[in-house]
Formats: C-alpha cells, sequence, structure tokens
C-alpha cells in the first residue's frame, strides 16, 4: 500500500507570534513492502511527517494519499478506521497503559472490533509468543525492561494485523544490543509482507543493510544532499 | 452482538481505569457519597413527616369554625352551632375547648385538650409522651399546674399517650371539659372554636362558603388547608437545612467544576494514546460515561442506603430537632419507611446528570482532538 505526500506543510500555533511551521512543502512517496527510515537532527521535523503520515495529525495543506485515495481531508470517523485496520503505531517511550498487564495492553487496539474475548485472547497470546513474551503476560507494564516494554509496544501496534507498522525513534531508549534485536524484528516483520516506516537519528539504524530507504529531513524539508 | 462485546470491554477498560486511580476516585466517591446521603436525609425525613402528619390528620374534623374579632381568633358562642343552621353533608358538629399554657418548670408551651371522650375524672388528665419525659412522669403521678386564677391545681396521669401520635400529641395535656373550663376561667357557653364533620369531603369546601356567609364573624378552616400548612411548614424547615448544607454542596461543586475543567496530563496522554491506537472518539465517550456513570450512581445508590438507613433506622439522629420543629419537646417517633419516586429522580437529576455532563465536557473536547495535539 503506497502513501503519496504532495507538498505537505504543518504549521503549528497558526497566527500566533509563536507560528512556526515543522514540516514545509514535502513531498515523498512510501513504497509498499519497504523499510523506509525517516532521518536527521532533533526539530527537522521527522515525527510530525510521521505522525500525519499515520493520521495522528492532519497536514496544514497539502496532500496525503494511501494508496491513490486522498485521506489528509477525511472526517475524523474515517481516519479513526484507517487508524486501527491499516496503521500500527510504536511509540518513542512506547506509551503502554501503566498498571495495565502485558496482555492487557496489547489487546486494548482490538477492543472496539467487539471481537469474542477468547479469539481476542489468542490473538495476544499469539503476538506475545511470537516476540518471546508469553511467560510476560500477566506483568504489569512498569515492570517491564527497556527492550520487553518495545516488543510489547510492538504486539499491540500488530494486534490488528496492520499493513503498515508506523515506530517513532524506537531505539532511542534503548542500547545498541537491543536496537539490533529490533532491527531483526522489523527485517522478520518485513519479510512478512509489513510495510515498515519508522524515524531515527540513530546511525546504528539508518546505516542498517535492513532499511531500504533512508530520507533525511533538515528544518522540516526534505535535505536534497 | 458485536456491539455488546465492545460495550463489554469498553466496561472492563473503565473498571480498571478506575482501579488504576483508585485514590483519587475513592476520594471523590466519599465525598459524593456523603453529599447525597445530607440531601437523601433531608429529603426522606421531611417526606415522611407530612405523611406522619397527613396520617394523624385524617380523623381530625373537615371544618374547624373560629371566630374572629379585630382580626384575632377569639372564643366562639355555644349558640353558633345553632345560629349556623341547617348544612346538608355535615354529619356531626360540636364545639371544642384547647389552650396553650406556659410551664416554667420545662420552659416549655403544652397544649391543653378537652377530651370528655376519654372520661376522665375531675382532676384526671391525659398526657403526651413529650410532657411525660419532660417532667419525667408516669401514670399515677400528679402533675401540678397554675390555673387562670394563679392557684396551684394538681392533676393525677391517668394515661400516657401513643408514642405513634407523638408528632402531633408530644404536647398535649387531656382533661374533662368542666376542669378545663374552671383551669382557664372560661364560661360554659363559650368554645375555643367549632368542629364540623363532612360526609363528602368534595362538599368541603361548599359549605365552608355557606358558613362564610351564615356566621361573617367566623373563619372556617379546612383540614386540606392545614396539611397544606404542614407541607409548608416541613418544605420551610427542608429549605433552611439545604442552606446550612449549602457550604457542603458547594465545595462539590466547586470539586466538580475542577474536574471538569480540564484533564490531568496523564488523562489527555491516555486519550491520545487510545486515539492512536484505533479508539475512535465515541469509544472514549462511553467509556468516559461509563467511569461517571460508575462513580455517580454508586455514590447515589450508596448516599441514598445511608440516608435511608440514618431516617429510618437510625430516627434521623443528625438532623431530627431542626426538621421536627424547635420546641423544647421534641417529638420522639421512628419516620414510617416512605419513598416517593419523584423524590428519587429529582435527587438523581440533581446530583448524577450534572456531574456526569460536567465530566464529560472536557473529554469530549479532547475526544475529538488529533491523536497527536492531545498527546504533546
Amino acid at each position: 500500500m503506497t502513501i503519496r505526500l504532495e507538498n505537505v506543510t504543518k504549521t503549528f500555533n497558526q497566527g500566533l507570534h509563536n507560528e512556526f511551521s515543522a514540516v514545509k512543502n514535502v513531498s515523498l512517496e512510501i513504497q509498499p513492502d519497504r523499510i523506509t527510515c525517516l532521518t536527521g537532527p532533533s526539530g527537522s521535523g521527522k515525527t510530525t511527517l510521521l505522525s500525519m503520515t499515520g493520521c495522528l495529525a492532519r497536514p496544514t495543506s497539502g496532500r496525503i494519499y494511501l494508496h491513490d485515495r486522498l485521506i489528509s481531508n477525511l472526517p475524523e470517523h474515517f481516519l479513526t478506521e484507517i487508524r486501527r485496520r491499516t496503521f500500527g503505531f510504536v511509540f518513542q517511550r512506547f506509551n503502554l497503559i501503566h498498571d495495565m498487564t502485558v496482555l492487557e495492553n496489547v489487546l486494548l487496539p482490538a477492543y472496539p472490533l467487539g471481537l469474542p474475548y477468547r479469539k481476542l485472547v489468542d490473538m495476544g497470546q499469539h503476538q506475545l509468543a511470537a516476540l518471546g513474551l508469553a511467560d510476560k503476560r500477566h506483568e504489569k507494564s512498569q515492570h517491564l525492561s527497556g527492550g520487553e516494554a518495545q516488543r510489547v509496544a510492538i504486539c499491540r501496534a500488530l494486534i490488528n494485523d496492520p499493513e503498515i507498522l508506523i515506530a517513532d525513534e524506537p531505539t532511542a531508549n534503548l542500547d545498541s544490543k537491543l536496537s539490533l534485536a529490533f532491527l531483526e524484528i522489523i527485517h522478520t516483520l518485513n519479510a512478512a509482507g509489513k510495510t515498515i516506516l519508522l524515524t531515527s537519528h540513530d546511525p546504528l539504524i539508518y546505516q542498517s543493510p535492513v532499511i531500504d530507504t533512508v530520507i533525511k529531513l533538515h528544518d522540516g524539508e526534505i535535505d536534497a544532499a | 452482538m458485536v456491539l455488546l462485546q465492545r460495550q463489554r470491554y469498553l466496561i472492563d477498560y473503565t473498571l480498571s481505569a478506575l482501579y488504576r486511580h483508585k485514590g483519587k476516585n475513592l476520594g471523590l466517591l466519599l465525598v459524593y457519597t456523603l453529599i447525597v446521603f445530607l440531601l437523601a436525609s433531608v429529603m426522606l425525613f421531611t417526606q415522611s413527616l407530612r405523611q406522619e402528619a397527613a396520617r394523624t390528620l385524617q380523623n381530625a374534623p373537615e371544618i374547624i369554625v373560629q371566630r374572629m374579632v379585630a382580626g384575632r381568633h377569639a372564643l366562639i358562642p355555644a349558640d353558633y352551632l345553632e345560629k349556623m343552621g341547617r348544612l346538608r353533608g355535615v354529619s356531626e358538629r360540636h364545639g371544642r375547648l384547647w389552650g396553650y399554657f406556659y410551664d416554667p418548670v420545662v420552659k416549655a408551651n403544652y397544649t391543653l385538650m378537652a377530651a370528655d371522650h376519654k372520661q376522665l375524672g375531675e382532676r384526671d388528665i391525659a398526657i403526651g409522651a413529650g410532657v411525660a419525659r419532660a417532667r419525667g412522669l408516669e401514670i399515677g403521678d400528679r402533675l401540678s399546674l397554675r390555673s387562670s386564677r394563679g392557684e396551684p391545681t394538681s392533676f393525677r396521669i391517668r394515661e400516657i399517650l401513643h408514642p405513634d401520635t407523638e408528632l402531633l400529641s408530644a404536647d398535649l395535656i387531656l382533661l374533662p371539659s368542666a376542669t378545663f373550663r374552671s383551669f382557664f376561667g372560661i364560661a360554659n357557653n363559650l368554645f375555643t372554636d367549632l368542629a364540623l364533620t363532612v360526609r363528602n369531603p368534595a362538599e368541603t369546601r361548599k359549605i365552608a362558603e355557606k358558613l362564610t356567609l351564615r356566621l361573617p364573624d367566623t373563619r372556617p378552616i379546612l383540614r386540606e388547608e392545614i396539611l397544606r400548612t404542614y407541607d409548608a411548614i416541613f418544605n420551610w424547615r427542608q429549605g433552611i437545612v439545604f442552606v446550612l448544607l449549602s457550604s457542603a454542596l458547594m465545595a462539590f461543586v466547586i470539586f466538580a467544576w475542577d474536574k471538569a475543567s480540564g484533564l490531568s496530563a496523564e488523562e489527555k496522554r491516555e486519550i491520545g494514546i487510545l486515539k492512536a491506537i484505533g479508539w475512535d472518539s465515541n469509544d472514549i465517550l462511553a467509556m468516559k460515561l461509563w467511569e461517571g456513570a460508575v462513580v455517580s450512581v454508586t455514590a447515589f445508590l450508596l448516599g441514598y442506603l445511608l440516608a435511608y438507613l440514618h431516617v429510618f433506622h437510625a430516627s434521623a439522629e443528625l438532623f431530627s430537632s431542626v426538621l421536627k420543629g424547635w420546641a423544647t419537646l421534641y417529638p420522639q417517633f421512628k419516620p414510617i419507611p416512605a419513598i416517593d419516586g419523584l423524590q428519587i429522580a429529582t435527587l438523581f437529576f440533581f446530583t448524577v446528570f450534572p456531574y456526569t455532563v460536567a465530566t464529560i465536557i472536557p473529554v469530549w473536547r479532547a475526544a475529538v482532538s488529533d491523536p497527536d495535539t492531545v498527546m504533546r
């Protein structure tokens, strides 16, 4: 499923004295079945661009197409449906809900589907087992190590079997060993047919042979160099 | 089926969210329950008092006729019973003797009433339970009161009136009419007022109109008017208690407003996460509605149950003195359980509904924003 961005701009605090554009007139195409990494220094607009691509935020101007369907101007209800069915998100700080168990966290995105409980639990356990977390399913999320929390976040992102996995600085809080383990996971997922889009300013990631495409950003624009 | 299952998951999540913030939610539940308890106690007790008064007045005469002189209640001549003439529908008419006596010993007013049907001896009296308590009297004891001529008059207690009627009989002293007349110095041809029993209550008003024409210096008082007066008094007292409770209410309103006016950073972040992973705005609103409903309905039920126990099993110890009256002789009676559907609905509307609406507004604002904006 191709994602195409045309002249996308995102401006914050519009009309105020502190107005600024985090993303300026960006056009690009994310190819399906590939691993694409947005890279650039802090404040270059990676996360904002990723958020707009994943329908978490709307562009101030420009258009975003998902497989030739214009999605940037869809009402909220349709965007929710796209987020639920098409994208899986892994956030920078993983954003697991504390005091909930690993399994409960993983199942959260599937609640609105209203599937039978047994089926839901089977799906969750299958995801956890695939990433070696089967024995952690009843642990509270705040008791997990960084690497475990990240894998739980990946399981949660995959529970609805999305076509595209989006990860924002997924290794920012991990050491190099765990970062390499993450690369292995996304490589496996990509081999299984998932499109991966991530941001990272970690050379270990964006210089990895696993990454198919690297897009450099600088001050909200694509760095042609 | 999917819809039901979805709601089940939302409720599951709601309960787990409530448990996660158990300290805050328990505090809220406690304050909320206390407010419902206080309001419901006042409402239940006042309602019970009204019903008790209505029940006690059931056997009272339909019409009382009082003579008015210069705008004040005066004794009525006995021949007014004849002067009023034949009134169709009136099954019985008789004169009544009653008055007040201030007892400096206990600094209380007694209501003295002639009651020949009790067949009391010349110096025998029957007293209300309030009088008995105030003066420490039992059957057979003597009670000495100073008559209108200043002479001490000693009475023997023949009977203590049944506690069931204590709301109206706490301060009552019944005595023979001859004794009453001699004690207060009232001539034989005078009564305090006249009482008429009407066969068909629908005719009461018509009969009262005729009486006003035939006896222009009198005023008829209807039983239904007395009941309305009781209602007004109890409403007024209920109002006073509500005013006293208003500071607690205000504190709760401020508390609810504080909660309603904004979400904490953590709550916003959670809403953002849920939206980002595929929850619809409606799912989040439904979840928060469930959360508000669980807290407010639990507080309502708990508060109401506690109020019921307080009023009907502990005789409303907290408010009874204010609601029953400020007299020295407080009636002691056990309120009869009485629940009014409209009253419950009113209390529910004024406690549960505003809270739920107040809490849902900021959630709605967050739920309709982009997940990225909410999480930032």
